[in-house]
C-alpha cells in the first residue's frame, strides 16, 4: 500500500494534570484510587470520568490518602496497572505504604503535584520542596525511581515512562511535577496506540507448583503472578525469602536487599533520563528540572543571544541521580547554577557529585512563585 | 480576513476577581489560538485558595516559535477587571502595551493610556446575565488582537462550552466584538497609539 492515509492524531489544549491522566490511560492504567487534593485534583477528576468507560476499569475515591495507596498496591498485586495522585500533605501520608510497595515489589505509579509546604502550606502555589522526600520519605534503605516533567507534552510522555519503569523493574515509581506544570495548558497530541512502547510485568513461565514468587532472576526482577490465578502469593511487609515468607536469616535478608538495589542500579542507563541543551561548547551550565527548567531554557537562549556560552541540563529522572551527566558537566564548566524552588535539594546532589571540580551556585526561591528567566539570567551574567 | 501572522512572543494577562470567569476566558482564548489558529500557546493561572472573591488571573503567551517560559514577564496586553488587579499588574505592562479595563469597576486607572468598556454593565443590561462578562471580554480581546480571527474564536467557544449555555455566550461574544469595534476603534490604531505613547515616554528619558 503505497498511499496509506496518515491517521490524524487527536489534539487537545490541556493542562499538565490532564496530560498525566491521558498518559496513564495510554500506558494501560486500569485502576485509580485517590483522595482529591489541590493542585492534583484534575488527575482524579479525569480518571473518574474515563476509567468506568473502559473494560475492567476501576475508579475508587477512598477515605484518605493512606487508604488510596493501600488500594493501589492491592490492585497492582492482582495484575493491574495502578496509579494514585496527590500533593504534599497526601504524599506525607502515603510514605509508610510506599515502603510497603518497595518491599513487596508492587509496580505502581504515584504522582505528586508539588505545592508550597510544609504542612498545608500554599495549596494553590508551586514549589519543589518534596524532592528529597520522594527519595527518602519512607523508612528503611530502599531504591526508588523518581521522575519529573517540565512541559505538558512531557507530562504525558513521562507518565507512560513511569508505568513502563514500574512494570519493568517491579517497583513503585514516583512522578514529581509542580503546580505550574500541572496547571499550565498547552497543546498535546495524543499518540496512536501503536506509536507507543508500553511494557507489562513479566508473568511466570512455569506451572504454579514450581513457582517461587520472589525467586532470584536474571535481571533481579522476579516474574509476578497476579493473585487469584492459582499461583502462590504470600505478601508481607516483613523481609521475606524467595517463597514470600518472613525470614531473618542473614544470608536470605542480604540476598533480598542486594537484589532490590541491583535490579535498579544495574539498569542505571535505562532509568536515568536527561535532556541536554546547548551543552557542547558550554562554559557555564544550568542544572534544572520541572517548571524551572523552562525558565532556565529561556534564560539560556537569552544568554546565548548576548554571546555567553551557557548550556542546560534538564533532569527528567531525579533519582537515581544522574551522576555521569552531572560529572561531565562539572569537568567541562567552570560554573554550574542550580535554580530550584526549595532551599537546595538537588543542588545538594550536584555538590556531592561535583567533588570540588566546578563552582556550584544555587538560586533558591520559596515564596510560592516560579523562578523567572530574568532571575536566572541575572545569576549567570 | 486577518492572516496568520508571525508572532515573536506576545503576552496577555487577564486579571480580576475570583468568580469572574477569567481562567475559563484564558482557556477558551488559548484553545482557539493553539488549536484553531495553530500558534504555540501556553496558558497558566494563579488564584487564591478561596473559591470566590480572592484575586484571580490567567496568563496567555502566544508565539510562532516554541515557548520555553510559560508565564509572563512583559505584558503586551493587560486586561484588568478590578481596581486591585489593575493596581497590582500595571507595572508589568511593557512600553507600547495596551491596558484594557472594565470602565465601571476600574475607576482610577494608573495611566491615561488605556481603553475600557463597561463589561459587567453590558453583561447585566444587554445579555441579562452577569456571568457572560468573560465572553464579552473575549469578544473585545479578539477585536484587539490583530492575529485572532473572530470566526475561529467563535468556533472554539462551540468546542469548549457546554451546549446549554452556548447560545447566550455566542450572543455575548458578538456583543463584545461589536462594542469594541464601535468604541475602541480599529485594532491597528490602538496599538499604534500605544506604541507612540511608549516612544514619547522614552524621549522623556525614563529608565527601564
Amino acid at each position: 500500500m503505497a498511499h496509506r492515509r496518515r491517521r490524524k492524531r487527536k489534539e487537545l489544549f490541556a493542562q499538565g494534570n490532564e496530560a498525566v491522566a491521558q498518559g496513564a490511560l495510554l500506558a494501560g492504567c486500569s485502576f485509580y484510587a485517590g483522595y482529591p487534593i489541590t493542585p492534583s485534583t484534575e488527575i482524579m477528576e479525569i480518571m473518574a470520568q474515563r476509567l468506568p468507560r473502559i473494560e475492567d476499569g476501576v475508579f475508587l475515591q477512598m477515605e484518605d490518602e493512606i487508604a488510596s495507596m493501600g488500594a493501589a498496591i492491592g490492585a497492582s498485586l492482582t495484575g493491574r496497572k495502578a496509579m494514585t495522585a496527590t500533593s504534599g500533605p497526601g504524599f506525607s501520608l502515603k510514605q509508610e505504604l510506599i515502603g510497603y510497595a518497595c518491599m513487596v515489589e508492587a509496580p505502581l505509579v504515584i504522582v505528586n503535584v508539588m505545592r508550597g509546604g510544609p504542612s498545608t502550606g500554599l495549596p494553590t502555589s508551586p514549589a519543589q520542596g518534596d524532592v528529597q522526600m520522594a527519595r527518602w520519605g519512607t523508612h528503611g534503605d530502599h531504591p526508588i525511581i523518581v521522575l519529573s516533567a517540565s512541559t505538558v507534552p512531557e507530562c504525558l510522555e513521562m507518565t507512560v515512562v513511569a508505568f513502563n519503569m514500574a512494570e519493568k523493574y517491579r517497583t513503585p515509581v514516583i512522578l514529581l511535577i509542580d503546580e505550574v506544570t500541572a496547571h499550565t495548558r498547552e497543546k498535546i497530541t495524543i499518540p496512536h496506540e501503536d506509536e507507543l512502547e508500553v511494557l507489562s510485568r513479566m508473568q511466570p513461565a512455569v506451572p504454579p507448583e514450581w513457582f517461587k514468587p520472589y525467586a532470584e532472576a536474571a535481571r533481579g526482577v522476579p516474574a509476578m503472578a497476579p493473585i487469584g490465578q492459582g499461583y502462590r502469593c504470600h505478601v508481607t511487609g516483613l523481609t521475606h525469602d524467595q517463597m514470600g515468607y518472613p525470614t531473618s536469616r542473614p544470608d536470605e535478608v542480604n540476598e533480598f536487599m542486594t537484589r532490590l538495589f541491583r535490579k535498579i542500579d544495574n539498569y542505571y542507563h535505562d532509568v536515568v533520563l536527561v535532556d541536554e541543551y546547548c551543552l557542547e561548547d558550554a562554559q557555564y551550565a544550568v542544572v534544572a528540572y520541572g517548571c524551572v527548567a523552562r525558565s532556565a531554557r529561556h534564560a539560556v537562549d537569552q544568554a546565548r543571544e548576548r554571546g555567553h556560552k551557557v548550556g542546560l541540563l534538564t533532569l527528567r529522572t531525579l533519582f537515581p541521580f544522574a551522576r555521569p551527566a552531572v560529572e561531565r558537566l562539572c569537568m567541562q564548566c567552570e560554573h554550574v547554577l542550580v535554580p530550584e524552588m526549595n532551599m537546595g535539594q538537588i543542588s545538594r546532589e550536584v555538590k556531592r557529585v561535583n567533588n570540588g571540580r566546578s563552582r556550584i551556585r544555587t538560586l533558591n526561591r520559596v515564596d510560592g512563585q516560579i523562578i523567572t528567566p530574568s532571575e536566572i539570567l541575572k545569576a549567570i551574567l | 480576513m486577518k492572516e496568520l501572522q508571525k508572532i515573536e512572543r506576545f503576552e496577555i494577562r487577564l486579571s480580576g476577581t475570583g468568580g469572574q470567569g477569567l481562567i475559563t476566558l484564558g482557556r477558551v482564548l488559548g484553545h482557539s489560538l493553539a488549536l484553531g489558529h495553530g500558534y504555540n500557546v501556553t496558558q497558566t493561572q494563579s488564584y487564591g485558595p478561596e473559591a470566590r472573591g480572592g484575586s484571580s488571573r490567567a496568563d496567555v503567551v502566544i508565539s510562532s516559535s516554541a515557548i520555553s517560559f510559560p508565564k509572563t514577564e512583559n505584558l503586551d496586553l493587560l486586561v484588568a477587571l478590578s481596581q486591585p488587579a489593575c493596581n497590582a499588574y500595571y507595572r508589568f505592562l511593557k512600553r507600547g502595551g495596551v491596558l484594557l479595563v472594565d470602565s465601571e469597576l476600574v475607576q482610577h486607572a494608573p495611566t491615561n493610556q488605556f481603553v475600557g468598556l463597561p463589561f459587567t454593565k453590558l453583561a447585566k443590561d444587554k445579555i441579562g446575565n452577569e456571568l457572560t462578562l468573560n465572553t464579552i471580554v473575549l469578544g473585545a480581546v479578539t477585536h484587539l488582537l490583530a492575529f485572532a480571527e473572530p470566526r475561529i474564536v467563535r468556533k472554539s467557544l462551540e468546542e469548549t462550552l457546554p451546549p446549554k449555555i452556548l447560545a447566550l455566550n455566542i450572543k455575548a461574544f458578538n456583543l463584545g466584538l461589536r462594542e469594541a469595534k464601535r468604541h475602541l476603534g480599529e485594532a491597528p490604531e490602538i496599538w499604534q497609539t500605544a506604541a507612540e505613547n511608549g516612544a514619547e515616554e522614552d524621549m522623556e528619558g525614563f529608565e527601564d
